[in-house]
């Protein structure tokens, strides 16, 4: 064996060992980040599976000390509270996120993409706080209708920066394709822009609505949640958080077992609409419609 | 020479301070196709986007002196530049099917998105007279339902032609329509050149002089944002006037 040969050899066996050792530790880091997902999910399972039947979906609360009952009005209330929130904060979103792309470098502009990036910081527990104060307390107490709001205040930083994001990606050449028709900008930036952007606003959309369905703080100074059977606007109202706070800080066993149910439910729902992005975005990605 | 349909006069384009086009003055004959040809950014787009006032969408770009339609000035102030742009049709260098459209909304997309009311048999008479006149009935008229994106390059060169025909401009502009098609798709468009020209006045950029020598009446040869020479295209290309011309057209630089 001549000695480059065996030089070069060696050089390819540390090589190799190196990329073993890579490849080993990057796929422990991805064990280790994926793992708590599981465990939470296996653990919710175990401990809430068990309490989740028909009775936990039709029911109201029962009363203390007495067992059984469920979380309809919690249930309803998260569905609630969560389609108000859309309906508030989504028109908002996209037009910002359309403005927002449609004037880039302009300083109005700027100044927005900024207060958008800036409320996305901002711990939730300040906007219950904020929403209290502007709307609970002007209007005399706590309603479904502040809660709403404390949750689409949340949501409109994230749907306007992922609607800005996603019709950026259009391409510069479908807008001048249309202005080419003599299609009025307007006309141009909502039928051809938005239009072809719709499935990654709806994308963004639903992860804004995922995000704000688990949301618990702002609304204990909102929604401020509520025992009873309630779907008034100006009334308070439970949320399956809230619900799940509740019970899982009592005493008592019935309740705490509740409470693991209530989160299973919560967790699936948000799985389901994280699912739904997917099976919606892959539908997208094929051929549009 | 035949009727101008459109000219320009001492057209100078700018992208911000840059001087794009130095004063380019230049006929462009009714019912013929007249060829821009020149080496790469020479300035053939800014001119052609200049005729349908596309130039001013990019940010920062303006320009200064006169275009001219049936005699009238687009740019005069009270012009609206969406009206110009519905008389001068564009087709662009690659293919822009809407995606969210099928391939009968994409020819309909000019009349519905701004707005124009027609009967349903009115807007299928619309469609198909466009795909005919493009050439590409034949070959969609059994899945008009179909993605716009769902044809091969080519046939969505013919969509986009389809498109800009179906709001019956008097002028087209094609920005090198077949820089990104195949030689067969190429072949179509330029046949469809000749019997568009009938009805349309054709102005085309192109690459390509083969493309400018076969299908075109009258060629203009640009060079570094100035207006080289223009004339009939037999002439420029068998006896052409300037040095530069000559130059280009043999392959000697460009």
């Amino acid at each position: 064996m001549t000695p480059t040969k065996s030089l070069h050899s060696r050089r390819q066996f540390f090589r190799k060992v190196k990329s073993d050792v890579m490849v080993g530790l990057t796929v422990l880091a991805t064990v280790v980040a994926v793992a708590p997902l599981f465990l939470v999910l296996g653990y919710l399972i175990s401990k809430g599976a068990a309490s989740v039947n028909w009775n936990f979906f039709t029911k109201m609360p029962a009363p203390v000390g007495q067992p059984g009952g469920g979380m309809a009005n919690a249930i309803v209330g998260t569905f609630e509270l969560v389609g108000l929130a859309c309906l508030f904060g989504v028109p908002i979103g996209v037009a910002a996120g359309i403005y927002l792309a449609e004037n880039r470098g302009g300083v109005l502009a700027q100044a927005i993409r900024f207060s958008a990036d800036v409320m996305m910081g901002v711990p939730t527990i300040v906007v219950g706080i904020f929403c209290y104060a502007i709307v609970v307390r002007p209007f005399g107490g706590f309603s479904t209708l502040a809660g709403a709001i404390a949750l689409a205040v949340i949501m409109i930083p994230l749907v306007t920066r992922t609607a800005e994001e996603m019709i950026l990606l259009v391409p510069h050449e479908l807008r001048e394709a249309a202005l080419a028709l003599g299609v009025p900008r307007w006309r141009t930036s909502l039928l051809i822009v938005a239009r072809t952007a719709a499935s990654g606003i709806a994308t963004g959309v639903i992860l804004a609505i995922a995000r704000v369905a688990g949301e618990t703080a702002p609304l204990l100074f909102t929604a401020f949640g509520n025992r009873f059977w309630s779907t008034s606007l100006f009334q308070p109202i439970s949320s399956l958080t809230m619900q799940v706070y509740t019970y899982a800080i009592s005493p008592f066993a019935d309740w705490q077992r509740q409470a693991w149910a209530g989160a299973l439910v919560l967790t699936v729902i948000v799985l389901a609409l994280e699912f739904g992005v997917r099976w919606l975005t892959r539908g997208a990605a094929q051929v549009a419609r | 020479m035949a009727d101008n349909k459109m000219s320009t006069r001492d057209l100078r384009a700018y992208f911000h301070k840059v001087e794009a086009l130095h004063g380019v003055t230049l006929g462009f004959a009714a019912n013929r196709v007249t060829a821009i040809i020149g080496p790469s950014g020479c300035g053939k787009s800014t001119l052609v986007r200049c005729l349908n006032r596309m130039h001013e969408v990019v940010p920062g770009a303006s320009c200064t002196g006169q275009v001219l339609l049936d005699g009238e000035d687009i740019y005069a102030p009270a012009v609206d530049p969406v009206q110009v742009r519905r008389r001068v049709g564009m087709v662009f260098q690659k293919p822009t099917p809407f995606p969210t459209m099928s391939i009968e909304d994409n020819v309909a997309a000019g009349l519905k998105l701004n707005g124009i009311a027609v009967s349903r048999a009115e807007r299928d008479r619309i469609v198909e007279e466009s795909l005919r006149r493009a050439a590409l009935w034949d070959e969609v008229k059994d899945r008009l339902k179909r993605p716009g994106a769902s044809l091969s390059g080519g046939q969505q060169q013919r969509l986009c032609v389809a498109r800009a025909l179906a709001v019956e401009p008097e002028v087209l502009l094609m920005d090198e329509p077949c820089s990104a098609l195949d030689p067969i798709s190429t072949a179509r468009i330029e046949e469809l050149l000749l019997e568009l020209k009938e009805n349309f006045t054709i102005i085309i950029v192109t690459h390509n002089m083969q493309q400018a020598a076969r299908c075109s009446d009258f060629t203009a040869f640009m060079y570094a944002g100035d207006l080289i020479e223009f004339g009939e295209t037999r002439q420029i290309f068998t006896t052409p006037a300037r040095r530069e011309t000559e130059d280009y057209i043999t392959g000697r630089f460009g």
